[in-house]
């Protein structure tokens, strides 16, 4: 290569950089200040991990544990006291009991009728279809009201039901699913129906198995969404603290007579966040290998 | 071991008729070849036959049984894919286990662990290793069986394909153009393998294709479908010697046969060109297309009424026989003609040569392409 394109090369990574460190740098400031005390995060000192030093801290003292008790390092002192304010591994719980409830759910659902619309030729698919093209416009801000006065009517208001119910149905699952069938060749179908495979076998042991990319695709979406979500659980968990999912949670560390305590909030973010994390990587790893369709061609 | 019967056959899609009223008696153990042009329907028959699709209108009796209400699985047939499309996420063994499994194994045996719990099962499954090991060694395929898909060459996903329905032990095989995927020598390879295949089993083969080589070489009939239509149904020999239609005698043969325009004088004495055949027809006075195949004509030194000249457009060297492109002289015509290597090695592009019939084969069409025969030999 000359050095011409070595240039040409370097403007592009160095764009790409900027890029990454303007994404990555929330996340560095959240590591780092579940790292430091309170007094370094508001004079902004310490670098990545702060000083370090061993010190008592008074809204642990004050919160009604002795002194000894509260004399630790920061990082120490802001996971601990993390994981003492709040419940945080029942919110993790929570947080996958529901976002995997509705996952599964919503593939339970999603599978059958996507296969439906991609492979089955039945009066009034193209319809159903472009209603399901239809229900994509409709934001979910616009329908909590009655989605929320109908789980009141029900009694279901402050269960893991008002938290599961109104997701099962993923219309975008139904259409991304829908996309990928259209690329199975029928003859897999077919192949399977002379082997004497119904219609719901050919769906569970022949689609299911192809689709595992694209399902992989819709669990980031699916669950990313459902485990950060804030709004949804916000409204309809209203006493019950059991019941809150992880960004609930966090909102235990927000403001009170205490003020903000910084280091101990961010010391909760990470932990919730790391789960999703983790679970990217591997699923990334899925991703990349797939199961190909080169069988068939 | 059986028969399949199709009586009455018409399929439409909407208003396109793809299928008009076909009949066909596929007899036990045979090898019968459905041929066309792509689009001819063909395919659509099979998936008739194998109930992936309904017919509009006619029946389906499978061993004198009419089977139009029953489901493909049912059938007791199987089926070879153009694109083979075997499971991909399986292994070949559990490829060749499914069908099986499906048929022996009741709903509660299929269930993942629970399953196991049954009693007859130990013994069905040892059934099915059996049969898989049998068919897998038949198809020297033994030594693929823990491998994917995905990780065969084509030629392996065909044997793995076949055995797939070999292993049910079918009332007949259908295959729908199954080598057209592969590679031109594995092709011809594997069409011998085919027919010796269906020789040890016996069992009727009914296989679809749009090459006409593959329907002369292996069937023991074959029926010729042209615009949803049966044309001719008979042995290759026949079909090739004495096809009932113009538009047959140019499906089948490679090259294509020859078509010359020709006349039939009041008497009904058929010429062509400046050559007289002799041979009277049975319509007098009239156009006629006349067909002879490219191995029925040769290159002569001889310049007599029997012959007629031109100009080789183009040498087509195929080692045993030279194929010469022809151009006629009176620029009526391209037509081609057979030369043996030995006789015509000296022969080249742009030289004009002079052609004429051997052994008097010609086949008559009139203006509807239906085939006129001679009144004399």
């Amino acid at each position: 290569m000359e050095a011409k394109q070595y240039i040409g090369e370097g403007w592009k990574h160095a764009i790409l950089i900027i890029g990454a460190i303007v994404v990555m740098l929330p996340f560095y400031m959240m590591v780092s200040m579940s790292l430091k005390s309170q007094q370094e995060i508001q004079s902004i000192s310490g670098g990545l991990i702060g000083a370090q030093e061993t010190q008592t801290f008074p809204v642990c003292v004050k919160t009604g544990y002795s002194e000894e008790t509260c004399t630790m390092k920061p990082y120490q002192y802001n996971y601990w006291f993390a994981f003492e304010k709040a419940p945080i591994p029942r919110y993790l719980m929570n947080g996958v009991i529901v976002t995997l409830s509705i996952f599964i759910i919503q593939v339970l659902v999603a599978l059958p009728c996507a296969y439906a619309l991609a492979k089955l030729r039945f009066y009034g698919r193209e319809f159903v279809f472009s209603m399901v093209l239809f229900c994509l416009l409709i934001p979910v801000h616009g329908i909590a009201l009655p989605l929320y006065v109908m789980l009141a009517q029900a009694g279901l208001v402050d269960t893991y039901s008002a938290l599961i119910l109104p997701w099962t149905i993923s219309v975008f699952g139904i259409f991304l699913m829908r996309q990928f069938f259209m690329t199975v060749p029928d003859e897999l179908i077919d192949a399977a129906r002379m082997d004497g495979m119904g219609e719901y076998a050919i769906v569970w042991k022949v689609m299911l198995p192809t689709a595992i990319p694209a399902l992989l695709a819709f669990a980031i979406f699916s669950v990313v969404a459902h485990w950060n979500d804030y709004f949804w659980p916000r409204m309809v968990i209203t006493g019950n603290r059991d019941l809150f999912t992880p960004p609930l949670g966090i909102r235990e560390f927000r403001g009170g007579i205490d003020s903000d305590e910084f280091g101990p909030m961010m010391a909760s973010i990470v932990t919730v966040t790391v789960p999703l994390i983790v679970a990217f990587i591997i699923a990334q790893k899925r991703f990349i290998e797939g199961i190909t369709l080169t069988g068939m061609k | 071991m059986g028969t399949i019967s199709l009586k009455n056959i018409s399929k439409s899609f909407g208003s396109t008729q793809v299928l008009n009223n076909l009949n066909v008696d596929i007899n036990d153990g045979e090898f019968l070849t459905l041929v066309g042009p792509s689009g001819c329907g063909k395919s659509t028959l099979l998936r008739i036959i194998a109930g992936l699709e309904q017919q509009t209108s006619g029946d389906v009796l499978i061993d004198n049984k009419n089977v139009n209400r029953v489901r493909a699985s049912e059938r007791d047939l199987a089926m070879v894919f153009q694109s083979y499309a075997l499971y991909p996420h399986l292994t070949v063994r559990r490829n060749l286990e499914t069908p099986l499994r499906l048929r022996d194994y009741n709903a509660f045996e299929r269930l993942p662990l629970i399953g196991n719990f049954s009693p007859s099962k130990k013994e069905k499954t040892e059934s099915i290793n059996q049969l898989v090991n049998k068919t897998s060694e038949t198809l020297k395929i033994s030594e693929l069986l823990d491998r994917k898909p995905g990780q065969l060459s084509g030629g392996q996903r065909q044997r793995v394909a076949l055995g797939r329905a070999m292993v049910r032990e079918p009332v007949a095989f259908l295959m729908d153009e199954p080598l057209s995927n592969l590679d031109a020598a594995l092709r011809v390879h594997m069409r011998s393998e085919l027919s010796e295949l269906h020789n040890s089993l016996k069992t009727i083969f009914v296989y679809v294709t749009h090459d006409q080589a593959e329907a002369l070489t292996m069937s023991s009939r074959m029926a010729v479908m042209i615009d949803g239509n049966l044309l001719q149904l008979d042995t290759p020999q026949e079909v090739y010697d004495n096809p009932s239609s113009l538009s047959v005698a140019q499906f089948v043969g490679s090259p294509k046969i020859n078509i010359f325009k020709g006349t039939s004088d009041s008497g009904g004495t058929v010429s062509f060109l400046n050559v007289n055949l002799k041979r009277k027809s049975s319509e007098s006075n009239t156009d006629l297309h006349i067909g002879i195949r490219p191995e029925h004509l040769e290159i002569t030194n001889e310049s007599n009424e029997n012959t007629f000249s031109g100009t080789v457009a183009y040498r087509e060297n195929l080692g045993s026989d030279i194929f010469f492109h022809v151009n006629i002289e009176d620029g009526s015509n391209k037509i081609i003609v057979r030369g043996l290597p030995q006789f015509t090695h000296q022969i080249s592009n742009g030289s004009s040569v002079n052609i004429k019939r051997v052994s008097d084969k010609a086949l008559l069409f009139n203006q509807a392409g239906m085939r006129v025969q001679f009144t004399n030999a």
